[in-house]
């Protein structure tokens, strides 16, 4: 299970529009071919790399350990070659297998990367992914070809128009590539000079990038570039505006652009209406287009788990000396609050237990009675009550403060810097104490009843303690629910676990050989999962050195990552604009949600596990049903990168901020309920956004030139805002 | 190439550059491939530069820094560029000949930096703080970021509180007032007013003419510093000065003899001391300063004697020892002026004898106390014994007696400006205590005794009287105790004190008609004093056999007066309640020219205690009243 689970669907994805194209009137989504085919397919592609490269050893041992005999093998290679696109063809799938090999094996991406150690120099590696560029056109003839296509286009019904636009791009891009890789460099730079103005707006940051490529040696180590070829761009498309495109270019004879569509785009196509242009812009903008649809088919068991039956003693009333009959008001709300839903398993709740947890100790079952008693004066929040906001402002934090996260029980906070260390604060009186050192400890009288008391030290007692132990910023700091421990990820590639009894480092978690930009306890503790600069997602446990899944598919870094309440899936948001969720169990992708415009700094769960809110840095906090993998709803009103986002204990409320220094609380209730996900909805995918964020937006809160990276809801539904004075 | 450079899409290096650079490391470039390496260099920055932003983003700013860009390179195996990590900006400046432009790059001298004394200390530590900036959604109680500002912007609420606590104080109705001076006294939540109400009471220096509103200011700043939720802080200065600028200076008011500025620097005087008596920690520092400019304001003659009486009311405020060190020594220097005032019986000069009374009045009351708590501090220190004697000996007085002789401190009600004196000393702010040697009682005794003469003494012993006759024993044991210290020193001050009786006989008369009942009043003060013995504090310093008789027969003369004397004679254990007793009797044959309520708003100042003491030692009054 440790391995790379995404290599296959990849590879898939790759491999399919093929056929589909040739066979012209099959339906798009053809059945996933069996996975053992498929299985084989990949082996046979990674041989033939390894026999290119003259690694016969690898050959052979791989041939050994697949159990593959040496004829069978060589004529699937050949078929493959030969068969369906001539030499381009079959140097492109080589190419693709060569790229997931570099992937997988390095987990790297090549050129900005030291060479990977396996697949050789990275020299042939890049070149037998560029190579697909190759075929030779009359460079001259390139701006003829798309504006020909662009003229087809503008002059096609309205209803067709906006869906085939969505072509432009693409086809720019490559056309682009083309023209660079076959060193037309003047020819390169008036065609994207023509264009380039054309394009969606929310293209530029791509653009910018691509445009300062203009030789081919450049292309080698460019990242962009890699993940344009190592995917095929995503467009939906009804079929009726497809047959009209397909006629045209037949017609025209236009196979340079039919080639490109052939090798570099994925259409999926569907029956039915085509969509409007705001339908279209609201799924657009991701590095590799939309999602396909049957990405997002799997079902996913979004539930929560049945909590554990935990007696609530009934002795100490103190507290609860408020309400005259303490005992039956404590124990009605827990039922009303999550018994009575995890009294009957929730149909869409995974098996207990799909994925093993931890026991539970007797300090969390303390720790969960505490949860219940505070949850029985929690404050229902809407509209009409607002949560009270708190702000905990870093002061004179120069060195550059990067994360923060407190403690489910807002006892503690925790704050990432950018001169390496880690700071925890204590944030109710009671002071951070360490254990006392083993001699001292041997001195303890182990029977007595507070031995736990006397294991302190309290000459240690401070407010604030600091842990040194990274070599770079910090960008992602967690607490385990049992406050026990903290886990840091920084840039030096390390995920690091620190005691909070003895605040010192206890692993340093290494795998990542890139920067770490977040990382997540389990909400149940014991797993965790981060997410970096080399793209691939990991899932940890605590007392593993080594992952013990990899989520790999994102096509640029993974910037967020956040665990499923049920800790059975893992969102994670990336750079490539798009968000993905995994499934813990086996590793497999089960979601890709499009939409966003920019890359993507912030995730939350609603508390019922249904919906995903994920914000980006162009502002927007789109929300997601989980279930129907669909887009239901958009808040605008951030003017600026939005790096925190919290759901209410209750769900009523999200609350959201960001680097414009506003908290903005939004009606989540409304704007969950708003949606109406008809079964055509559901089936196609065809969200339609009401644009209603103004009416949903319950307020707008002003720090203090302070950008808000972290909130959180404390059990009692107080929201806690967090954020370093900024004086500049 | 060319075409390229013309685009000008991005910042580009130029071909010149590079070959420049490439000189310099002595290599020489031939055209085309300057220009390739410049194309590549450019394509190469600005990859390092896009892969740079990641770090800014994750490092959650808005500002690309140097680190954020070696990071990039770091990452993609290129040398980092050292030198430039510095938060400051760099200034990039021209060249004025040719177009060149550089990063200043000042030398730094190591020997300097390195032998320098004034080490910075290192910046302040990162921390947390909290604010709770939106409750239930709405309203910013406190502006979140704690950053000090001297400018907080005031709520809408609060603001509106501070119209109307303004408008009301220093409008009409004198109800509202009421209302709004008690609210200030006791809102917790005005903290952010402070500042503003500090300012508006700064404001006494543009209504000196309007003793009205000065007395509104003055409430104000009682009831400020009466808030328990205030801290005062530095703003204590302000307010101190405004005070003072009501006890000291020649207020336009007091133009018209008509205005009774002389309660409202006795209330200020009260309230200075009141501010020293509950916050002495933040004022202590004050504390030699207003001496020193009571001092500076005693010994101007130039000054009109309101000035002077302030000054008196003032040290007077600021406890006993205050008068010991400051008045004391002034006395004989300023006697003169004022015996040359109150010796001048020209009709013009009516109206200044009386302000001379009245100086003459603070005076004696300033230096009685002052023996009264010399002695007490003595007897208490000295001879606990003979204090318990001398109230087993007192007889009826003695439980009056007894509170003073106990321990001073511990009543604030009556002797706040001692408390605070021993307090300051404790504190550590008299260093001019040292250098000054302090004067014995019976040497003090004798040299005041020599001004006031019988008057001084009446006061003493207010207490012995009230038994009159029945309780004359004890008050002979305690004369005779007293006889032998100061016999021979009296003798020159019992020459003197026919003057002064025959001053104050004669004064109210001069002034009664006009308006002048503060003038007679405090003469039957100090007359109906005179007929009591000395009080037993300062027997060990006076003698007071041959006087007593003599000013038992003097006060008859003054007519009017005599039935104050009786009254208060008959009363008063202690001056407060002698004084109290006074005002509320003596007017009665003085009725006719004023109506009797502005007639008690005056006495307090005849009998020289303000209202706030009335205020203060309510509880006394109110059990004494009956008598």
């Amino acid at each position: 299970m440790a391995a790379v689970q995404d290599g296959g669907s990849e590879l898939e994805g790759e491999k399919e529009p093929k056929p589909e194209l040739m066979n012209d009137g099959s339906t798009a989504p053809a059945a996933a071919p069996s996975s053992r085919p498929e299985d084989q397919q990949t082996l046979l592609a990674v041989l033939q790399f390894l026999k290119r490269n003259k690694l016969i050893e690898s050959v052979d041992a791989l041939r050994r350990e697949a159990g593959l005999a040496d004829e069978p093998e060589e004529a699937p290679g050949s078929e493959a070659a030969g068969g369906a696109g001539g030499a381009a063809a079959g140097s492109g799938e080589l190419g693709d297998a060569g790229a997931l090999l570099s992937r997988v094996s390095g987990g790297s991406q090549s050129a900005a990367a030291p060479a990977p150690a396996k697949g050789g120099d990275d020299q042939p590696d890049v070149s037998v992914v560029l190579s697909a560029y190759s075929q030779q056109g009359d460079p001259s003839l390139y701006q003829v070809y798309y504006s020909g296509l662009k003229k087809f286009i503008e002059s096609v019904l309205d209803c067709h128009r906006a869906e085939l636009s969505q072509l432009f791009y693409p086809l720019f891009v490559h056309m682009y590539l083309e023209l660079v890789y076959n060193n037309h460099e003047s020819e390169a730079k008036s065609f994207f000079e023509k264009f380039n103005g054309d394009q969606e707006c929310y293209y530029q940051d791509d653009l910018r990038v691509l445009s300062g490529l203009t030789k081919k040696e450049h292309m080698k180590g460019n990242e962009t570039l890699l993940d344009f070829r190592t995917s095929r761009f995503v467009l939906r498309i009804s079929r009726d505006s497809y047959q009209l495109l397909k006629r045209h270019l037949q017609e025209r004879q236009n196979n340079q652009i039919w080639n490109i569509i052939q090798e570099h785009l994925y259409i999926d196509i569907f029956d039915g209406m085509p969509r409007s242009k705001s339908q279209i812009d609201s799924m657009s903008g991701s590095l590799a287009g939309e999602a396909k649809r049957e990405d997002n088919k799997t079902k996913v068991y979004y539930g929560l788990l049945k909590e554990p039956e935990i007696e609530v003693p009934l002795d100490d009333e103190d507290e609860e000396a408020e309400n005259e009959e303490g005992k039956p008001k404590k124990k009605k709300p827990k039922k009303d609050s999550m018994g009575s839903k995890s009294k009957k398993q929730d149909p869409n709740a995974p098996q207990q237990n799909r994925i093993p947890l931890p026991e539970l100790k007797d300090s969390d079952k303390l720790d969960k009675i505490m949860y219940m008693k505070e949850a029985t004066k929690r404050i229902r929040l809407g509209p009409e009550s607002l949560p009270s906001i708190c702000f905990y402002t870093f002061l004179n934090a120069y060195q550059g403060l990067t994360a923060v996260d407190f403690t489910d029980d807002s006892s503690l906070l925790a704050g990432g810097f950018a001169d390496s260390t880690v700071r925890v604060w204590s944030v109710t009186p009671k002071k951070l104490r360490k254990v006392k050192s083993a001699a001292d400890l041997g001195m303890i009288d182990k029977e007595s009843d507070d031995v736990l008391e006397r294991i302190m030290d309290e000459k240690t007692a401070s407010e604030c303690k600091i842990l040194y132990g990274h070599s770079g910023p910090v960008y992602g700091v967690s607490f385990s629910p049992d406050r026990n421990y903290l886990l840091s990820s920084s840039e030096d590639g390390t995920i690091r676990l620190w005691s909070l009894q003895t605040f010192t480092c206890l692993v340093a978690y290494k795998g990542h050989n890139y920067p770490v930009w977040d990382t997540q306890f389990s909400p149940y503790g014991y797993y965790f999962v981060s997410g970096g600069h080399d793209r691939v997602a990991r899932l940890w446990a605590t007392d593993h050195y080594q992952p013990l899944r990899m989520f790999a598919g994102h096509l640029a870094d993974i910037t967020c990552t956040r665990f499923h309440p049920n800790s059975n899936y893992v969102a994670t948001g990336s750079a490539d604009r798009t968000i993905r969720l995994w499934d813990v169990l086996n590793g497999h992708c089960v979601r890709v949600l499009t939409g966003h415009k920019g890359p993507i700094h912030s995730l939350a769960f609603s508390p019922n596990g249904k919906y995903l809110a994920s914000g980006s840095t162009d502002g927007r906090v789109l929300l997601w049903d989980i279930g129907h993998g669909l887009m239901i709803g958009e808040l605008k009103g951030h003017t600026d990168t939005i790096y925190a986002l919290r759901f209410s204990r209750d769900g009523e409320i999200l609350a959201s901020g960001s680097m414009d220094n506003t908290v903005r609380l939004w009606d989540a209730i409304r704007a969950f309920d708003d949606v109406e996900t008809d079964d055509f909805t559901a089936a196609t995918g065809h969200v339609h956004l009401p644009d209603n964020s103004q009416e949903l937006l319950l307020g707008t809160y002003l720090s203090k030139s302070t950008p808000v990276i972290h909130l959180h809801f404390t059990r009692r539904n107080l929201l806690l805002s967090a954020g370093a004075y900024n004086s500049q | 190439m060319t075409e390229a450079r013309e685009e000008r899409r991005f910042a580009e290096v130029p071909r010149e550059s590079i070959k420049l650079m490439a000189e310099s490391a002595g290599v020489e470039l031939g055209d085309d491939v300057a220009a390739m390496l410049a194309e590549d260099v450019c394509y190469r920055l600005r990859e390092a530069t896009q892969n740079s932003s990641q770090f800014m983003r994750h490092a959650k700013r808005r500002k690309l820094t140097v680190e954020d860009f070696n990071r990039a390179l770091r990452w993609s195996n290129t040398e980092t560029i050292c030198g430039y990590g510095a938060q400051d900006a760099l200034p990039f400046r021209p060249l004025k000949e040719g177009e060149l432009f550089f990063v200043e790059d000042r030398e730094v001298n190591l020997v300097e930096l390195a032998l320098a004394t004034n080490i910075p200390k290192g910046c302040a530590e990162t921390m947390v703080r909290v604010h709770v900036s939106y409750l239930d959604g709405k309203g910013n109680l406190e502006p979140q970021g704690t950053v000090p500002s001297a400018v907080q912007s005031l709520s809408d609420d609060l603001l509106k509180y501070y119209q109307q606590i303004t408008r009301a104080i220093l409008g009409e109705d004198p109800h509202l007032m009421k209302v709004a001076l008690l609210d200030l006294q006791s809102n917790s939540k005005i903290a952010a007013l402070l500042p503003y109400f500090v300012y508006v009471i700064s404001g006494v220096k543009s209504v000196s003419h309007d003793l009205d509103q000065l007395n509104r200011l003055l409430h104000m700043v009682k009831s400020l510093v009466q808030n328990p939720y205030l801290y005062l802080g530095s703003y204590v200065r302000s307010l101190v000065s405004s005070v003072m600028y009501c006890i000291l200076e020649p207020l336009a008011a007091s133009i018209n003899p008509l205005n009774d500025h002389w309660t409202l620097r006795d209330y200020a005087a009260l309230l200075l001391s009141h501010i020293f008596w509950t916050h002495g920690d933040l004022v202590s520092g004050l504390y030699h300063q207003i001496l020193l400019s009571l001092q500076k304001v005693l010994s101007d003659p130039v000054r009109p004697l309101c000035s002077h009486y302030g000054a008196v009311v003032g040290l007077h405020a600021l406890g006993w020892k205050a008068v010991e060190r400051v008045l004391y020594p002034h006395l004989p220097a300023y006697w003169a002026n004022l015996q040359a005032v109150l010796d001048d019986y020209s009709v013009s000069n009516a109206q200044v004898k009386a302000d001379g009374h009245k100086v003459y009045g603070a005076i004696l009351v300033a230096v009685e106390r002052l023996l009264k708590m010399k002695d007490v501090s003595l007897t208490g220190a000295a001879e606990g014994s003979a204090a318990a004697l001398q109230n087993s000996a007192g007889g009826v007085i003695g439980f009056r007696e007894s509170s003073p002789g106990l321990s001073p401190p511990p009543e604030p009600l009556s002797e706040p400006p001692l408390g605070i004196a021993s307090h300051l000393q404790a504190g550590g702010a008299g260093c001019q205590w040292e250098e000054w040697t302090p004067v014995s009682l019976p040497a003090m005794y004798c040299e005041l005794y020599s001004f006031f003469g019988d008057s001084l003494a009446v006061r003493f012993s207010t207490g012995p009287a009230l038994g009159g006759a029945p309780s004359a024993a004890p008050i002979q044991s305690s004369d005779s105790r007293k006889e032998p210290g100061n016999g021979t020193a009296n003798l020159e001050s019992t020459r003197k004190m026919p003057q002064l009786t025959a001053n104050m006989n004669i004064s109210p008369r001069q002034d009664g008609s006009p308006r002048t009942e503060p003038a007679p009043p405090s003469l039957a003060a100090t007359a109906s004093g005179r007929r009591e013995q000395a009080r037993p504090s300062s027997r060990s310093a006076s003698q007071s056999r041959d006087i007593f008789p003599k000013t038992r027969f003097t006060p008859p003369q003054a007519g009017p007066p005599a039935f104050s004397f009786l009254i208060g004679g008959r009363q008063m254990g202690r001056r407060c309640q002698g004084r109290r007793f006074q005002t509320s009797f003596t007017p009665t044959p003085l009725l006719t020219s004023l109506p009797p309520r502005a007639y008690a708003h005056k006495l307090p100042v005849i009998g020289r205690v303000s209202k706030p003491v009335r205020r203060w030692t309510c509880s006394h009054y109110s059990l004494y009243l009956p008598l």
